[in-house]
């Protein structure tokens, strides 16, 4: 791929991502409009296994989808300039705010605005624990790993990490278990 | 090297967590508590900032964490750490993209952490909902905090005119109850 074509494909992902509000989930329709309706680099098929293995592999979803319709479009290379241009808006435009918003944290005005943000920032962490708990507790063991995490998270000090690695080596012994059953 | 630590740091929660920006939070209070870099306070400050602004809400939180930590820099670095893994990830995965999509211990081990993931979250969102709920000056609980709670959760479900609005909505009519009735002050 030439210079031009990394280019437009910086581009278009840096368009993606100034229009995505929100989680990975946003994006969808926009990447559809841009990818597969206006330049046609990928089906509808597969943008949907892209975001269907996005959501299970490591990070966040919109970068993962960024990185396959890159890799697709230009190898490797093509995989980290997308990438680039989704992450590019969230750079400036966070940079810029987090500065402003350190020079003026001591007004009360903002304190107040704040302290009111938090409580709604609990509901929406409540309506996403809610969403994923119908799609992912789905039986007795998922159920059990889900107490037993957060159990142990709000009792001890171990990191997430051992949480994530248990619940992986669990979920295999369970589903080998009933495999022999 | 603060730059560093910030590259491993976040190279850590983009390979671990699973499952989107929110499946991020966890890692980072984690961070927070172990570093010291940020308080859960100001964590919850900047997912709101995150969720109301342009950009994927992951990507978001690590240039806001990264940023605070250590400047333009930070920011860039951090959010560099983070996208890391993915990329690796993805250009594996796409290089075995059938064998992935039908193998068994990939589902298998996804089984497991999804629940887990969920539990994560759970147990972020009760730190935070902690440092809400707390009154100051002899009062057990923040009676208004409570009252906006319930608010804020009655329209963004069963009030079907209000539960589709996005959430950058609910966070601006929070900052302005905020506001009037003085929340800061308890």
């Amino acid at each position: 791929m030439q210079t031009k074509g990394y280019f437009e494909l910086f581009l278009v992902f840096a368009k993606v991502g100034v229009m995505t509000f929100g989680g990975g989930y946003a994006m969808l329709p926009l990447l559809q409009r841009e990818v597969v309706d206006t330049r046609g680099w990928a089906t509808e098929e597969e943008l949907a296994d892209y975001y269907a293995i996005g959501q299970c592999t490591p990070g966040v979803i919109a970068v993962n989808t960024a990185t396959f319709v890159g890799q697709k479009r230009g190898g490797a290379s093509g995989g980290v300039v997308a990438t680039l241009g989704v992450v590019f808006p969230s750079l400036v435009i966070i940079t810029i705010i987090a500065a402003l918003l350190q020079n003026f944290a001591d007004i009360p005005a903002v304190m107040n605005a704040f302290a009111g943000i938090r409580v709604c920032v609990c509901v929406l962490i409540l309506n996403t624990v809610v969403k994923l708990w119908k799609k992912t507790v789905v039986d007795v063991p998922t159920l059990l790993i889900f107490f037993a995490v957060l159990a142990l998270s709000l009792l001890t000090d171990l990191s997430p990490v051992l949480f994530v690695l248990a619940a992986a080596a669990a979920g295999v012994a369970v589903q080998n278990l009933r495999g022999k059953r | 090297m603060i730059y560093l630590r910030l590259f491993y740091e976040f190279f850590k929660t983009g390979l671990f967590a699973i499952g989107g920006g929110m499946a991020t939070i966890p890692f980072l209070s984690e961070m927070g508590e172990r570093t010291g870099w940020f308080s859960q306070a100001l964590l919850a400050d900047m997912l709101a900032v995150s969720e109301s602004t342009p950009g994927p809400v992951g990507i978001n939180m690590a240039t806001y964490v990264g940023y605070t930590v250590g400047g333009v820099a930070g920011g860039v670095i951090a959010t560099l750490g983070e996208i890391t893994p993915s990329i690796i990830c993805i250009l594996i995965v796409a290089a075995l993209l059938k064998s992935f999509r039908q193998s068994r211990i990939v589902e298998n081990v996804l089984y497991g952490i999804r629940p887990a993931s969920t539990g994560l979250i759970s147990a972020a969102g009760i730190g935070v909902l902690w440092i809400c709920m707390q009154g100051t000056s002899g009062q057990v609980l923040n009676w208004k905090g409570v009252a906006l709670f319930a608010l804020i959760w009655v329209l963004t479900n069963p009030v079907k005119q209000t539960r589709s609005l996005h959430p950058i909505v609910f966070i601006a009519f929070a900052a302005a109850v905020g506001i009037v009735f003085r929340f800061a002050e308890m």
